[in-house]
C-alpha cells in the first residue's frame, strides 16, 4: 500500500511477537501435556513400599506389591549363594553387564546383602511372573537346577539371582528395583535415595 | 473507549452484587494461607479431633508437605493401616456414626468451600447447651444440628440468651454467654478454631497458593506480549489510510 | 525456498490451499473501520476452542457415573497433575464464551448486522447461540453437585409442563422420574460428543456464510459499492494480515482478563462457579436457594415473571422461549431507514437502551430470591424486554434517520 515503509522494524517486531507468542504457547501446553503424568493416586498406588523381612526364614520367598507390579524379596542360604560363582558359562550374562540393577546391586548376588535378594518377578521376555523353584534338582527341571525361577508361559529359566540361563527366550536378567534398608529388618523398595537410611 | 469503560464497571460491580444472606451474623475467620504455623497446628488438631469421625476422602496425606510439614511429622498422625499417599479417611465408620448421631458425619474435604470459612469459624464457635436436643447442644448457626459439641472440653459450656438491644422497644438479639470455662481461654480457643478454619481452607483447594503464584507469572508475561502485539499491528496499520 | 515452492504447488494442485488462503484471508476485504465491538467474533472462536482443548483434556479424568462424578471432579482438582488449571480454564471458559457471545450479538443489534443481505448469516447465529445454551446446561451437571442436580430438575422439570406430553416429555429426557445417573450420562454423551460437533459445524457455516456476504461495519453501509478499478472495496482492507494482526492485540487482552479469573478468582464471587456445587447431589435435599449460572439468569427471571394461567406454568415457560429465540425476528422487525445505530434517531436508541437495561434488570433479578417487589419488577422489565421486539415495526420505521455517509468513518 505505502512504499516508505520500514522493512526491517516490522520484521524485528513481527519475529518478537512471534516469539514471545511462541514461548506463551509452549507454556500453555506443559499443563495439558504434564496432565498425562500419573496421578497423585496412581503415585499413591505406587510410592515406595516398606517390607518387614525378618519373618521370611532362609530358602524362602515374599511377594510384595510395588507399582501394581509383584516384587520378590528371598532369604537366600548359603548353599544357594555357593552356585551362584559355579555355572556362569551356562548364563546369557554372568556378569550382569545390561544394566537391569542398580549399581549398588552390580555384583555377583545382585543383591545389598548377599543373602537378601530383591527383584520385580516379571519375565523379560513378554511379562509373565515366573514361579519360586527353590528346590534343587526337581524331575521338570533336571539335575543342575540349583533354585531360582522358571517361567511358565514360555519356559525361561533363572538362577537364584534372577539371571537368565541360555537357550531361554528371555533376553536379559530379571529387573533389580531400587531399594534400600531402612533397618536391620525392614526394607524400602522403590526408593534408594531416602535420607537417615540404615 | 467508552464502550470498553462501560464494560469494566460491569465486570467491576459484578462481585459487589452480592447474593444476599440472611440469617446469623458470622464473624470473620482470620484465614491466611501464608502463615503456614498456622495451618500446621490446624492440620494437628483436625487430624486429632476431626478425624474420629469425620473423613476429608479427597484429601492425601503427603498433600501436608505443601504447608510444610515434613515427612516424620505426617508419619506420627498417619493412623493405623494408613500410608503416606492415603487419604483421610474417619476412624468410626459412617454407618456407625449415623447410628449414633443420626446423621452421617459429612465429608469435610471442601466444606470450607462450600460453605464459606466464616459460617464454619462461626458454627464450630456457636455451640450452646439445649436438654431438648439428643446430643444436648443446639447450635446458633446450624439450628437442630446432629453433631455433639466435641469443642466443650476446650471451650467451655455456652448457653444462648436474649438480651434487649435499644430499651424495652428494642430488638431482641441472642448472644451466647460462657457459663463454666473449658481448658482454653476463650481467646485461646477462638485462635485454635482459627488455625482449624485456616487449615479446612487449605484442604478445600490446596492448589490454590500455587494458582496465586503462578498467575503474576501469566499475567507479566501477557502483558508484555501485549506490548509487543500491539507495536506490531501500529506498525502494520501505518498501511491503512 | 525452491523446495517449498514445488511443495506448495504439489499440494495446490490438489488441494485449493492457496486458493483457499487468498479467498478467505489475503484477499478478503474486511471494512477498515471496524471497532472495538467487532472484536468478539474472533474472540468467540478462541473460546470455542479453548473449550474444545480443555474439555477433551478434563473427559480424560471425569467419571459420568452418578457415584464418581462429583469425587473425579475433585480428583481432578487435587490428583491430576494440573488438573485444577485444566478445569478452571473450561469453567472460566464457560461463562466467558456467554459473555463474549452477549457483546457479540449486542454489535449486531446496535450497528444493524442483521439487516438484508445479513439475515441467513445471523439465523444461523441465533442457532449457535441456542446449541450453546443446551451445551451450556448439560455441562453444568457434569460436576454433579447441589446446583448441578437441582438446576438440572428444574430446568428438566419446564418440560413436563407442556400441555398433554408434558410428562413424557420429562421422563423422556431424564430417562428416570428424577436426575439420575442415566440423566447424567446422557447429558455428558451429548456434552462431550454430539453437541460439540454440531456447534464446530455450525460456526463453520457461520463462517462461510459471513465470507459470502462480507462484514457489516459501525456505520452500516455496504463497502462493496465503492470498488476500485480492480473491483476491490476502497473501504476494505486484506484480512490477512491487516485485521489478523489487529485480533491478536484483541485476544491478547482478552486472555489477561481470563487468565486473571483463571488464576485469582475462579469461581468469581460466585457467578461462576457456585458454593452450592462443591456439596454432593443429594436427591432428597434442595438447597434453600437455587439460582441458573448468570447466563441463563435473564430468562429464568422471565419465566417466574409469568403467573401460572389456567392452572399451568407452561406460558411463563413459553414466555422464557420466545424471549431466548425473538432475536431470530429482527431481520423483519426492522422498519428502519439506516442500519447502523450511528445514524438511527432517538426513538430506536431509547429502545435499544431500555432493552439492555431490561436485560441486565431481568438477569439481576433471576439469581435473587422471589420477593412480591423482585416480582413485580421483573414483570415490568419483561414487558419492556418484549416490547423491544413487538414494538419495533413501528418505532424503527418513524423513527428519524440521520443520512448515512457513502464511505464509512476512518480517521
Amino acid at each position: 500500500m505505502t512504499d516508505n515503509v520500514d522493512r526491517s522494524k516490522r520484521r524485528l517486531l513481527l519475529a518478537a511477537t512471534t516469539a514471545a507468542g511462541g514461548v506463551a504457547a509452549a507454556g500453555v501446553a506443559t499443563p495439558f501435556v504434564l496432565s498425562f503424568m500419573p496421578s497423585e493416586r496412581a503415585k499413591a498406588a505406587g510410592a515406595p513400599v516398606e517390607v518387614d523381612i525378618s519373618a521370611i526364614a532362609p530358602g524362602t520367598m515374599k511377594v510384595v506389591e510395588w507399582q501394581g507390579k509383584p516384587v520378590w524379596v528371598v532369604r537366600r542360604t548359603p548353599e544357594m549363594l555357593d552356585l551362584l560363582t559355579k555355572h556362569d558359562g551356562e548364563l546369557t550374562d554372568p556378569t550382569s553387564s545390561v544394566p537391569q540393577q542398580p549399581d549398588y546391586c552390580n555384583n555377583v548376588n545382585r543383591s545389598i546383602k548377599p543373602e537378601v535378594f530383591v527383584a520385580i518377578g516379571i519375565c523379560t521376555h513378554l511379562g509373565c511372573s515366573p514361579s519360586y523353584r527353590p528346590e534343587a534338582a526337581p524331575a521338570d527341571l533336571g539335575p543342575n537346577w540349583g533354585g531360582g525361577w522358571f517361567c511358565p508361559c514360555h519356559g525361561s529359566r533363572f538362577d537364584i539371582a534372577a539371571r537368565v540361563y541360555k537357550g531361554s527366550p528371555a533376553p536379559t536378567n530379571l529387573i533389580i528395583p531400587p531399594h534400600q534398608y531402612l533397618s536391620e529388618t525392614t526394607l524400602l523398595i522403590g526408593d534408594d535415595k531416602k535420607k537417615g537410611a540404615a | 473507549m467508552k464502550a470498553i469503560k462501560k464494560l469494566w464497571m460491569l465486570v467491576l460491580l459484578m462481585p459487589a452484587m452480592a447474593i444476599a444472606n440472611t440469617g446469623v451474623h458470622l464473624d470473620k475467620a482470620p484465614s491466611n494461607l501464608n502463615d503456614k504455623a498456622s495451618l500446621q497446628r490446624g492440620a494437628q488438631f483436625f487430624a486429632a479431633n476431626c478425624l474420629a469421625c469425620h473423613s476429608a476422602s479427597y484429601m492425601r496425606y503427603n498433600r501436608l508437605m505443601d504447608i510444610g510439614m515434613s515427612e516424620a511429622e505426617i508419619k506420627a498422625i498417619l493412623p493405623e493401616g494408613s500410608k503416606m499417599g492415603s487419604t483421610m479417611q474417619a476412624v468410626m465408620a459412617s454407618a456407625d456414626a449415623k447410628a449414633a448421631f443420626g446423621v452421617a458425619p459429612p465429608d469435610l474435604s471442601v466444606t470450607a468451600r462450600a460453605r464459606g470459612t466464616d459460617w464454619v469459624y462461626t458454627y464450630l464457635r456457636s455451640f450452646y447447651t439445649d436438654p431438648t436436643r439428643p446430643s444436648g447442644v443446639n447450635n446458633l448457626v446450624f439450628p437442630g444440628v446432629g453433631m455433639p459439641n466435641i469443642m466443650a472440653g476446650y471451650q467451655g459450656e455456652q448457653v444462648l440468651e436474649v438480651e434487649k438491644h435499644g430499651g424495652a422497644a428494642g430488638h431482641e438479639v441472642q448472644v451466647l454467654k460462657l457459663v463454666s470455662p473449658g481448658a482454653m481461654t476463650p481467646a485461646q480457643f477462638d485462635a485454635t478454631v482459627g488455625d482449624l478454619v485456616n487449615f479446612l481452607d487449605f484442604m478445600s483447594e490446596p492448589a490454590k497458593m500455587v494458582r496465586y503464584k503462578l498467575g503474576y507469572i501469566v499475567l507479566g508475561f501477557l502483558f508484555l506480549l501485549l506490548i509487543l502485539s500491539y507495536a506490531l499491528k501500529k506498525e502494520f496499520w501505518k498501511d491503512v489510510h | 525456498m525452491k523446495l517449498l515452492k514445488n511443495f506448495l504447488e504439489w499440494i495446490d494442485y490438489r488441494f485449493p490451499a492457496t486458493e483457499t488462503w487468498k479467498l478467505h484471508l489475503s484477499e478478503y476485504y474486511a471494512p477498515k473501520n471496524f471497532n472495538f465491538w467487532y472484536f468478539f467474533g474472533g474472540l468467540a472462536m478462541l473460546v470455542l476452542g479453548i473449550q474444545i482443548v480443555s474439555g477433551i483434556f478434563l473427559t480424560m479424568s471425569y467419571k459420568p457415573d452418578a457415584l464418581f462424578a462429583f469425587a473425579s471432579v475433585e480428583f481432578i482438582m487435587r490428583d491430576v497433575q494440573w488438573g485444577w488449571l485444566l478445569r478452571y480454564i473450561h469453567s472460566t471458559g464457560a461463562s466467558m464464551f456467554f459473555l463474549v457471545v452477549y457483546l457479540h450479538m449486542f454489535r449486531g443489534m446496535m450497528y444493524g448486522s442483521y439487516r438484508k443481505p445479513r439475515e441467513l448469516l445471523w439465523i444461523i447465529g441465533v442457532v449457535i447461540y441456542l446449541a450453546l445454551m443446551a451445551e451450556a446446561f448439560m455441562g453444568y451437571l457434569l460436576p454433579w453437585g447441589q446446583m448441578s442436580f437441582w438446576g438440572a430438575q428444574v430446568i428438566v422439570n419446564l418440560f413436563s409442563s407442556v400441555p398433554f406430553v408434558g410428562n413424557d416429555l420429562s421422563i423422556l429426557i431424564r430417562g428416570d422420574y428424577v436426575i439420575s445417573d442415566a440423566t447424567l450420562n446422557r447429558f455428558f454423551a451429548l456434552h462431550v460428543a454430539a453437541i460439540p460437533l454440531v456447534l464446530v459445524g455450525i460456526v463453520f457455516v457461520h463462517l462461510v456464510a459471513l465470507h459470502a456476504v462480507g462484514s457489516n461495519n459501525p456505520d452500516g453501509i455496504e463497502i462493496k459499492k465503492n470498488k476500485d478499478a480492480n473491483g476491490i472495496p476502497l473501504d476494505g482492507i486484506p484480512f490477512f494480515p491487516y485485521m489478523v494482526v489487529k485480533d491478536v492485540v484483541a485476544s491478547v487482552a482478552f486472555l489477561i482478563v481470563f487468565c486473571a479469573i483463571v488464576f485469582f478468582a475462579p469461581d468469581m464471587g460466585g457467578y461462576f462457579l457456585e458454593a452450592n456445587n462443591f456439596i454432593p447431589a443429594n436427591p432428597m435435599q434442595t438447597p434453600a436457594h437455587i439460582a441458573p449460572v448468570w447466563y441463563f439468569t435473564p430468562y429464568y427471571a422471565i419465566l417466574r415473571a409469568v403467573p401460572p394461567m389456567f392452572g399451568s406454568q407452561f406460558p411463563g415457560v413459553i414466555a422464557m422461549g420466545v424471549g431466548a429465540v425473538a432475536v431470530v425476528f429482527l431481520p423483519w422487525l426492522d422498519r428502519g431507514a439506516v442500519k447502523s445505530i450511528r445514524y438511527r434517531g432517538p426513538i430506536f436508541k431509547f429502545f435499544l437502551a431500555a432493552f439492555v437495561v431490561s436485560f441486565l434488570g431481568l438477569g439481576y433479578l433471576g439469581m435473587m430470591p422471589v420477593t412480591p417487589t423482585y416480582t413485580l419488577i421483573s414483570q415490568v422489565l419483561s414487558v419492556v424486554y418484549f416490547a423491544f421486539f413487538i414494538l419495533m415495526p413501528w418505532y424503527s420505521k418513524i423513527d428519524k434517520c440521520k443520512p448515512e455517509p457513502d464511505r464509512v468513518t476512518f480517521k
